[in-house]
């Protein structure tokens, strides 16, 4: 019974864990590198400037000024967009776990969710502008924020479908015995016990939307001012960092990094942010 | 009679709680020993310490000894997969790997690499099979998956699947619990044909399949061995007020 | 269809429902029919966004036959030219190799955490994959272009031409790192967390069982994992790379920022090349004098979404089978 390291089987299996480490350093080490290079690159040039003020004359050519009227209109774009999907998608999840449950109808729904997912940001924005030219609309910052919202929708519903699914049987059915109904049982008892989840299917949606560029590059536009209107054309910081790259000058480029570490910044946080807040919040929920 | 397994100071716990507090054993060879004692006792926990299935558990923590002909499992120099391999487990739900009835059986032969050419390969599928008392039922369509299998046959199949890669010891953990009454007397009658060459270790619930298998019998209650002996001893005079009130259903 | 269930037993008297409790039946029969209308969202708005785009891309659709758009080589607006095939094969290209640099790793990361992996590892790996997905597109393509292309450019590419010079898809035609290998490693990078986290739930799916029934044999891990496991979720797994790939193919700002967007067919990973989305991005909403050059981009965007949608529905549904265990 004496281990052999030497017999094939054994090398073979430490070769694989060896290969399997390796992986995860790949993984985690990209990671790391993404980090330090948007870091690298955009701490130089991020100065107070760089978040307080819009860009001035010639700013595109390396003059002063800053990005905050993209960083308030990713705010707007983003907010507006998670707003409007979670109120399309907390009653969808929850249509779909109290009434539709894993019927046939569920599962189809979930696979459209899915696929709607599935569908690039890009296809979702030329799609928006098509019918933007139908309905003689301009860019604006509510175009962008329809367009978020649709991006956002698949995302969030999906996230809180997964949370819903995973409340404990016994709840609701004990909620079911005590004499509510089932509209009753969603609002009273599921959405409270399943709060925590939700805000990180909110958050993960709000995430995804402030990060998009695709979808917001023909929608939404993109102008030098502060967002005024819903009707306006609003800035966003996606595409600051790439309009800011695509110019010769070595100034705007730095400034793109800058704009790029803002960027990272912010999905960071809210990253960061709804795993704290879910940890606190799920203190009084059912396991 | 010579013991065959020997379990020394045996100590396990789950995180906190102790399952298992000091157990002390002889197995004896060539016999069929059953673990016995009410749910929750610790018998299946200490079934899984002799071919250290145990550790797979997260949060384990064991100390102590098992001994087989006299050499620790447990220490550090050991391969796992050779005492599993000397050590074969009859699980309490038959499963059939994913793949068809000669593949099932031949498995663990090829993992071990044990025979050759294919001609050695069927001649010991078959001899298995027939050791398991199934080759007579499946004889004819060695090549349908396994998990085409009445559940009765499915855990012959297992048996087979364990004999293959030639065990010294064979473990039973509540082995005919999920089959119904005919398999499992199936399987009891194997059991009982096997012990001449096997060193057979059998957890059981249920008192009477414990009197119909036993030649060496294991109490256990609350993670302690209370009593342990020849199966006519620990049945007939019990020492011990526990295994008495046990043997009269009072658990 | 559930019958409304409000006729409790809140009344004393009996099982004659109360007029209060008549009110809730009613809402919450009410809530039911509202709510499934919602659920039918989803199905709409694929066959809305599907039917929109086709319907503006038809003119060009009924201009040309399919195959001069499919595999016309020149793309020529101003001269009513629209190939597409340069933008195809580039988006097969770039998604090709970013998914054959993926996979690999990403099948290994996810079999450990499922297989080797302690809790404690676990919970740390876990917010890594977390933030990697977190991760906008935009910043992958900062990273692409700060350290991606001249790594490409000053390593891999004058490597490739010492050791490599008769290979046709290693050959370096062009100075720059810009390249279908520089898309395809960013490519790579940005659809890890989506190839594990989906590998990882399928090999969950596996019964313990037959780990243990395998490995009480005396089987080692890893022979465990080869000849039981992977056998039985292989078409889990499949789905999964499948998923990444469609995830690639729509990929848009990242790639375009490194690829270098030269509407030409590659022939080697070290050419540039000029995928579908970053034709879209490139040129919608710009230049809509010349006639039929919407309808054009339009119908990239359809192409696009019909490659993406067939991928999609193929691979969600088999990795819905997969998590009921519906594959035996």
């Amino acid at each position: 019974m004496i281990k052999n390291f030497w017999k094939r089987k054994h090398i073979v299996e430490l070769f694989v864990k060896l290969v399997m480490m390796f992986s995860i350093a790949l993984v985690g080490g990209s990671l790391l590198l993404i980090l330090a290079t948007v870091v690298a690159r955009g701490l130089p040039a991020l100065t107070w400037e760089m978040v307080s003020q819009t860009p001035k004359g010639g700013f595109y050519m390396g003059k002063g000024g800053g990005v905050l009227n993209a960083i308030l209109g990713s705010l707007y774009l983003a907010g507006g967009g998670t707003a409007l999907a979670l109120a399309l998608s907390l009653p969808m999840a929850l249509v779909l776990k109290t009434y539709l449950g894993d019927s046939k109808a569920g599962s189809l729904v979930r696979l459209s969710l899915d696929v709607l997912w599935g569908i690039p940001t890009i296809v979702y924005g030329a799609f928006g502008f098509a019918v933007m030219i139908l309905l003689g609309m301009r860019s604006s910052l509510l175009a962008g924020i329809l367009i978020l919202s649709l991006v956002e929708l698949p995302i969030m519903t999906r996230a809180m479908d997964e949370v819903i699914r995973r409340m404990p049987k016994g709840l609701e059915h004990a909620a079911l015995a005590l004499g509510s109904t089932k509209l009753e049982v969603a609002t009273k008892v599921v959405v409270p016990q399943m709060l925590p989840g939700i805000i990180t299917a909110i958050l993960l949606a709000f995430g995804r939307g402030i990060g998009d560029a695709a979808s917001v590059l023909f929608t939404a536009g993109y102008t030098d001012r502060l967002p005024s209107s819903l009707m306006s054309p609003t800035a966003s910081l996606p595409l600051a960092v790439f309009f800011q790259l695509s110019t010769p000058y070595p100034a705007v480029r730095e400034r793109g990094y800058a704009s790029a570490l803002i960027l990272t910044i912010v999905v960071l946080v809210v990253s960061f942010g709804s795993r704290a807040l879910s940890a606190k919040l799920s203190k009084y929920t059912v396991k | 009679m010579e013991s065959h397994i020997q379990v020394k100071d045996l100590k396990v716990s789950y995180g906190k709680q102790e399952v298992l507090k000091n157990v002390n054993l002889e197995i004896p060879r060539n016999r069929i020993t059953v673990i016995m004692g009410p749910s929750g006792c610790g018998k299946t926990t200490l079934l899984m310490t002799m071919n250290r299935f145990l550790e797979l558990n997260e949060g384990v923590t064991i100390a102590g000894q098992v001994l087989v002909d006299g050499h620790n499992i447990y220490s550090p120099d050991v391969d796992v997969t050779e005492v599993r391999k000397r050590v074969g487990l009859l699980a309490q739900r038959p499963t059939p790997l994913p793949m068809s009835i000669f593949d099932n059986v031949s498995y663990g032969m090829y993992i071990h690499q044990m025979r050759k050419e294919t001609i050695e390969y069927k001649q010991a599928v078959r001899h298995y099979l027939e050791l398991a008392g199934l080759w007579d039922e499946v004889g004819k369509r060695l090549h349908d998956p396994a998990t085409a299998l009445s559940i009765g046959q499915q855990q012959r199949l297992c048996l087979a699947r364990g004999l293959a890669v030639e065990p010294e010891i064979i473990l039973g953990d509540e082995p005919t619990s999920a089959l119904d009454p005919v398999s499992s007397a199936h399987i009891e009658h194997k059991l009982l044909e096997l012990k001449e060459k096997y060193t057979t270790v059998v957890v059981t619930h249920t008192l009477r399949q414990a009197k119909r298998l036993a030649d060496h019998v294991v109490f256990m209650y609350l993670g302690e061995v209370v009593e342990q002996g020849p199966a006519a001893e620990v049945f007939g005079n019990p020492r011990e007020e526990r295994t008495k009130q046990y043997l009269q259903g009072l658990f | 269809m559930i019958p409304p269930i409000g006729s409790s037993t809140t009344g004393a008297t009996g099982w004659q429902p109360q007029p209060v409790a008549l009110a809730r039946a009613k809402s919450n029969e009410r809530a039911r029919k509202i709510f499934l209308g919602f659920t039918a969202l989803p199905v709409v708005l694929i066959l809305l966004v599907t039917l929109g785009l086709l319907i503006r891309s038809w003119p060009i659709l009924s201009t040309y036959p399919l195959q001069d758009l499919l595999f016309g080589e020149v793309w020529k607006p101003s001269k009513m030219l629209f190939g597409l095939l340069p933008f195809i094969t580039g988006t097969v290209w770039i998604t090709a190799v970013g998914v054959l640099i993926s996979v690999p790793p990403c099948l290994l990361v996810a079999i450990y955490l499922s297989e080797y992996a302690h809790d404690s590892t676990r919970s740390f790996i876990r917010p890594i994959l977390d933030l990697l997905a977190a991760i906008p597109s935009v910043v992958f393509g900062v990273w692409g272009l700060v350290t991606i292309v001249p790594f490409v450019e000053s390593t891999v590419m004058p490597f490739a031409k010492a050791a490599f010079p008769y290979i046709p898809f290693l050959k370096v035609d062009q100075p720059t790192g810009f390249s279908v290998l520089s898309g395809g490693l960013v490519l790579a990078v940005m659809i890890a967390p989506l190839l594990i986290s989906v590998v990882y739930e399928v090999l969950l799916t596996v019964p313990n069982d037959l780990r243990r029934a395998s490995l009480a044999i005396g089987a080692t891990q890893w022979e465990t994992i080869r000849r039981v496991l992977i056998p039985q979720v292989l078409p889990g797994i499949i789905a999964a790379v499948v998923l990444g790939a469609s995830r690639a193919l729509g990929e848009t700002i990242a790639v375009l920022m490194v690829v270098g967007n030269v509407p030409q067919i590659p022939t080697s990973i070290f050419d540039a090349a000029y995928p579908l989305p970053a034709l879209i991005a490139n040129n919608y909403g710009e230049m809509m004098s010349i006639p039929l050059y919407d309808s054009a981009l339009l119908g990239a965007a359809l192409i696009l979404l019909i490659i993406i949608l067939i991928f999609n529905v193929l691979s969600v549904i088999v990795l819905q089978r997969v998590k009921q265990r519906k594959w035996e």
